[in-house]
């Protein structure tokens, strides 16, 4: 490996916001003809060190090496010149303009729609890919949009290819279709660089790791003489139990149940297609399922954010007497116990408000309380306070606004506050998206404990190994429809993942 | 009937030209994501230094050459634009500012500067009426083609305006076949759509916001300088332009950011603007002029609605439309 | 090898203390104090401590021109309170102007049409609530086309502007006296039926007390009310509110309310306390001044008083430079746009701050 040039180097990188050490002199090297994994909990910088590779941010310190050419990237015009494209784990695309138009972004010359289509069809056809050049990006799906960004960047003859956690939001067939093209790019001397959390991708896919923790380069290894236990402790800096405590249910009673629910979003297209379903209190019923498979609407049309078309949800009362929640509001519903920690992508945009501070944010659900027309900010401030205490929120004070905090202190905050009001159905979706190990530890417990107060959880989740070892039981969503329900404790994640590609699995009857 | 039509149509039409000016070049500035409400301002301060410009060549020599007679105002409203989109972009796109307030900003102190400087050159002529005569320049601007008396009704319809009447339309389409047709087009709707992508894959947001929003001034601009030169006959008097700016602005929702609809669009409220001159209402009754005089605001406000009622993808305006792009924006 | 390397870059920084942001705000005014003294003695030749000695003439140099300073000031400090609640919840309101006028309108139909059949003290009365509901119902029109169909409230406030103007002017032409000359005059000059009263013997003080008083208001509403806690949520996430249960529809028609109902009482001291008289340009431009008087405060209320009085103060001092040198009155807007340009550039400098490169150390080899 000394013999080779480095296709990239990095050396002594650092980049702060504002009192944040994101980097602190990392150097990293990326050769031609490799599969190089990024690993890092979250929040240990690998995006941030990978976009400062992509010209998206600037180091603060430190230098870069191209082929061994010190180069300076300072936007991502300079990226692209230098052969560098990256696949976002966030998708950089127009929604208003075509598949086509999306790919050609950016490139000189005369505006050619039509050889750039026939272009695009070139390398659809030499990879496999299936993109129609004439579509709009509202119209695609998930994956047929992070389709567009590979062939965007292929069409623009990368060499150094960087994908951001790209299987997030993929199918494992589609996974496997991924990565037989990205080894066949690496076949073809190009240097790719993966970010992943997934340790079976590491394993199957890569060439060789890369650590990095806190900001810093920790260490890198070829993937075959390493071990996931290894990896995870380099990860981690010390040795974390990969078990996830499950204890058992007590005295389990149907507490939410949904019948024949059917959704149409507002554009008219079906988002949920006769859900029929049970949550037991003292349970924790996992959902599963490709993202955008009618999971944000199964949760909002619970907690009354979102029309139904047809179906019923009746909310069980523990005496047995059954109350609808469909025809009531968000407002209402919460009152009756129905406690939503809604996590989408952006965690701010709805649990919590960015610019507010903690306190302020606690007094959210609560602000109503009492006769006067004024606030009364005492109880948000101590619940704040010992939600901070409790859960170990890491933040300068609550007078901090929320959006200062990192990933897993902003959802520990809003978790914090959605248990704080005592629910009886705690409904989360993604709710360790983004975390780190341990911060996802915390929230674990945290939903654990709600389960033995006899509280129905309902955990929307992606990452298969940790529902089959948090959940009681696991719907599986495939396009809307319940294609199963199975006993977390019975099955395993490949059977949960090949139902999560089409409909119809054993469902427990009970 | 005919005979109305034949002399509304060409009134309409001298009227809708500023609009057409000022809504093209809102609309370029609005497609790289920058909501300027300044134009109204800019549009003083075009008309106005066109003024400045013929006023000082005018005094300065007693044989006007036909071409810089042209060319100096044109200039100096170019000039005096750039200047104001400039100091736009300095100030939301590298400071980063807030649009609405900057935009008002620049509207005070663009109709201030309008009006100051064509009240000190009122003042200076010591004119017995509260305006300016240009009319040597003037009967440059409004000249039209030397043929178009002897077309009868064709000539009187289609070519009976000045240069600049024709010129709007020529860069109304133009604008729309650079939006829809070219490279740059398509990189500039897709720095008012999604800064943040554009940049990802190398194009200069700043360049573009400042080149669109400066371009976009310079046309709005040259709005100012038709009303004065060629509809107002090269008089300049106080707050004459009105509030035309600000029903630019509004015609860029009008025509769903389409400068070739903007065309017609802009003819059609010249007419309304004017439609109250056709509505009869009797010596006695003066005061219903004032209310038909409502009519554009109306019909505006009842388009706005309509069109927000039936929200189309494709017609929603720029997603990243007045908000400032800040790369590690974090 | 570094040469394409930048000198230096921008970064967002954290909260900077007050007394830093406030100072940052101070050097603009200066700077643009100086520009704008600069720029007088070009354009009047004269020296520039008199510039600013006219400008403080203007604004306080007789008791009456003090006291018409501040009447000034509370008006427009009023429309800008009014504005706010709209501004922190994300609705561009620049509709002021409208609400003004017909508010305005409102008090003087009644004066008008009621003037000799009604006593003073059922009169004012009926003025103030007929100027409110007027006011309010302009501000209802737009946010209704908003809640419902999401319409654009830059636009439509602006087209009320002048829906509001032509209504003004159709009535200015059917009350005119006398007959032709396309002016109302000064209404109920003989029996001064709905003038609104003196207090403590002073013309000027009524304006003064109602901003107060409002302010006041408006700070409690804002900050400790549940509606203000309300109102902060919409505006910086619709989203949140809607899951928190609040109805977004209807904090933007309430507060769309509030708001105009204040334009409207604005247009009420202005008809029937200060000018006696309605014309279309009643509200002087102050519906767009007071959007950006709001703005300069960052939406505080407290804060409105001062960068209100900085507004009026040019407006006044400008004013007297240019009737002392035969300037024309347009010169205060020029010189109020440098201000405002300076203000509003300021604000950078307290959300950013450039940072230079620290050269990479050389490897050794």
């Amino acid at each position: 490996m000394e013999t080779k040039v480095a296709a990239v180097s990095m050396k002594n990188v650092t980049k702060t916001f504002g009192s944040v050490v994101a980097n602190e002199k990392v150097d990293l090297d990326i050769y031609k003809g490799e599969i190089l994994a990024l690993l890092g909990e979250n929040g240990s910088g690998k995006t941030t060190l990978m976009n400062m590779l992509a010209g998206i941010y600037y180091p603060d310190e430190g230098q870069i090496f191209i082929n061994g050419k010190e180069e300076v990237i300072k936007t991502p015009k300079d990226a692209l010149n230098l052969g560098i494209g990256m696949v976002h784990q966030h998708f950089k695309l127009i929604d208003v303009l075509t598949a086509t138009e999306n790919i050609i972004l950016g490139l000189e010359g005369k505006l050619n729609i039509k050889e750039a289509s026939k272009k695009i069809e070139d390398i659809c056809n030499k990879y496999g890919f299936e993109v129609d050049p004439k579509q709009k990006i509202y119209d695609m799906s998930v994956s047929q949009k992070q389709t567009v960004e590979i062939v965007k960047v292929l069409y623009r003859g990368a060499d150094i290819l960087i994908l951001d956690e790209p299987t997030a939001v993929l199918t494992p067939q589609e996974t496997e279709k991924l990565f037989r093209v990205l080894r066949k790019m690496r076949d073809d001397g190009k240097a790719i660089i993966i970010i992943t959390h997934k340790m079976h991708e590491v394993e199957s896919l890569s060439d060789r790791v890369a650590v990095l923790r806190d900001g810093r380069y920790i260490g890198s290894m070829t993937t075959k003489d390493t071990t996931v236990t290894e990896m995870t402790n380099m990860m981690v800096g010390h040795a974390v139990t990969l078990n996830i405590d499950r204890p058992d249910p007590v005295n389990p009673k149907p507490r939410i149940v949904v019948k024949d629910l059917s959704v149409r979003s507002e554009d008219g297209i079906q988002k949920l297609k006769n859900v029929s379903f049970t949550a037991r209190s003292g349970e924790i019923l996992g959902i599963a399922g490709i993202s955008g498979c009618g999971q944000k609407e199964l949760l909002e049309a619970i907690a009354g954010l979102q029309p139904v078309e047809t179906g019923t949800i009746e909310y069980v009362e523990d005496n047995g007497h059954e109350e609808p929640l469909l025809g009531k509001d968000p407002l209402k519903i919460a009152e009756m116990g129905v406690s939503l920690s809604f996590v989408p992508e952006d965690r701010l945009g709805m649990g919590l408000v960015a610019n507010m501070d903690l306190a302020d944010n606690m007094m959210l659900r609560s602000f109503r309380k009492g006769r006067t027309p004024f606030t009364n900010r005492r109880p948000s401030k101590k619940l704040a306070e010992s939600v901070v205490k409790e859960l170990e929120v890491v933040t300068p004070g609550i007078s901090t606004p929320v959006r200062r905090l990192s990933g897993g202190n902003v959802q520990k905050v809003l978790v914090g506050r959605e248990i704080a009001s005592a629910p009886t159905v705690l409904l989360t979706a993604y709710a360790v998206r983004g975390l780190d190990i341990n911060s996802s530890y915390t929230i674990y417990d945290l939903l654990n404990e709600q389960k033995k107060k006899g509280v129905a959880v309902i955990f929307v989740g992606e990452d298969l190994d940790v529902m089959v070892e948090l959940c009681d039981k696991i719907m599986v969503l495939c396009g809307g429809e319940v294609s199963g329900i199975v006993d977390a404790r019975k099955t395993d994640k490949n059977e949960v993942g090949l139902m999560m590609t089409r409909v119809g699995g054993d469902e427990i009857h009970e | 009937m005919w005979n109305f039509l034949l002399a509304f149509i060409p009134r309409a039409i001298v009227q809708g030209v500023p609009l057409l000016y000022g809504s093209t070049g809102e609309i370029i500035t609005q497609k790289s994501g920058n909501l300027n409400l300044g134009i109204p301002g800019v549009m003083y301060v075009g008309a106005i230094s066109g003024v400045i410009g013929s006023f000082l060549y005018e005094n300065s020599t007693a044989n006007l050459n036909p071409m810089l007679a042209i060319l100096i105002p044109m200039l100096c409203c170019l000039l005096g634009s750039l200047l104001m989109g400039l100091l736009y972009c300095f100030l939301t796109v590298t400071l980063r500012a807030n649009q609405n307030v900057t935009g008002l900003a620049m509207t005070t102190f663009g109709v201030g500067f309008g009006n100051f400087f064509g009240g000190s050159l009122i003042k200076l002529v010591d004119s017995d009426v509260p305006s300016i005569a240009l009319s040597a320049t003037s009967s440059y601007f409004s000249k039209s083609l030397p043929f178009a008396s002897k077309l009868g009704w064709f000539g009187k319809l289609f070519l009976s305006y000045g240069f600049l009447a024709y010129l709007a339309v020529a860069i109304a389409l133009a604008a729309s076949y650079f939006l829809n047709h070219t490279r740059k087009g398509l990189h500039l709707r897709a720095v008012g759509e999604n800064p943040n992508t554009a940049d990802a894959v190398g194009i200069n947001v700043s360049r573009y916001k400042y080149v669109a929003t400066c371009v976009g001034c310079m046309i709005a601009g040259l709005g100012g300088l038709y009303y004065v030169m060629d509809y107002a006959c090269g008089v300049w008097s106080n707050d004459a332009f009105g509030d035309r700016g600000w029903l630019a602005i509004a015609l860029v929702i009008f025509t769903i950011w389409r400068p070739n609809l903007s065309i017609l669009a802009s003819f059609l409220f010249g007419g309304l603007y004017i439609i109250y001159l056709y509505i009869p209402t009797g010596m006695d009754h003066m005061e219903y002029q004032e209310l038909y005089k409502m009519i554009p605001y109306v019909v505006t406000l009842v388009v706005l609605v309509v069109t927000s009622v039936r929200s189309k993808r494709e017609n929603q305006p720029p997603e990243s439309l007045g908000v400032p792009y800040f790369r590690e924006e974090r | 090898m570094n040469k394409k390397e930048p000198f230096f870059h921008i970064v967002k920084r954290d909260a900077l203390p007050w007394y830093q942001s406030v100072g940052v705000r101070a050097i603009a005014i200066v700077l643009a104090l100086v520009l704008c003294g600069i720029l007088t003695t070009i354009t009047t030749g004269i020296d520039p401590i008199e510039v600013y000695k006219s400008i403080f003439a203007g604004a306080f140099g007789t008791e009456r021109k003090t006291w018409i300073t501040l009447q000034n000031l509370s008006i427009l400090l009023l429309i800008a309170l009014a504005l706010t609640p709209a501004f922190k919840m994300k609705f561009w309101n620049i509709g002021g102007e409208g609400q003004v006028l017909i508010g305005g309108l409102a008090a003087g139909a009644c004066m008008i049409c009621l003037g000799d059949k009604l006593p003073n003290p059922v009169l004012i009365p009926v003025m103030v609530l007929a100027s409110i509901a007027a006011g309010a119902f302009w501000g209802f029109i737009p946010a209704f086309f908003k809640a419902k169909w999401n319409t654009n409230e830059t636009l439509s406030t602006l087209m009320m502007n002048y829906i509001a103007t032509q209504l003004v002017a159709f009535y200015t032409i059917v009350w005119e006296v006398p007959k032709g000359s396309g002016k109302i005059g000064i209404i109920n000059q003989n029996s001064n039926a709905g003038w609104l009263p003196q207090i403590f013997g002073s013309k000027y003080l009524l304006s003064i007390v109602v901003a107060v008083v409002v302010t006041l208001l408006m700070y409690i509403y804002l900050n400790y009310s549940k509606h203000g806690y309300e109102i902060s949520v919409v505006g910086e996430s619709e989203n949140t509110a809607k899951y928190v249960g609040i109805k977004v529809e209807k904090v933007i028609v309430r507060t769309m309310i509030l708001s105009g109902a204040i334009c409207g009482l604005a247009g009420l001291l202005l008809v029937g306390g200060i000018n006696h008289t309605i014309t279309t340009t009643l509200a002087g431009g102050q519906g767009f001044t007071g959007v950006l008087v709001s703005w300069m405060a960052k939406f505080n209320p407290l804060t409105m008083v001062f960068s209100s009085f900085l507004i009026i103060f040019m407006d006044r001092g400008a004013g007297e430079i240019s009737t002392a040198f035969g300037l024309n009155h347009s010169y205060a807007d020029i010189l109020t746009g440098i201000i405002l340009f300076f203000i509003i550039g300021c604000e950078f400098f307290i959300s950013y701050k450039l940072q230079f490169r620290k050269k990479a150390e050389k490897e050794v080899q």
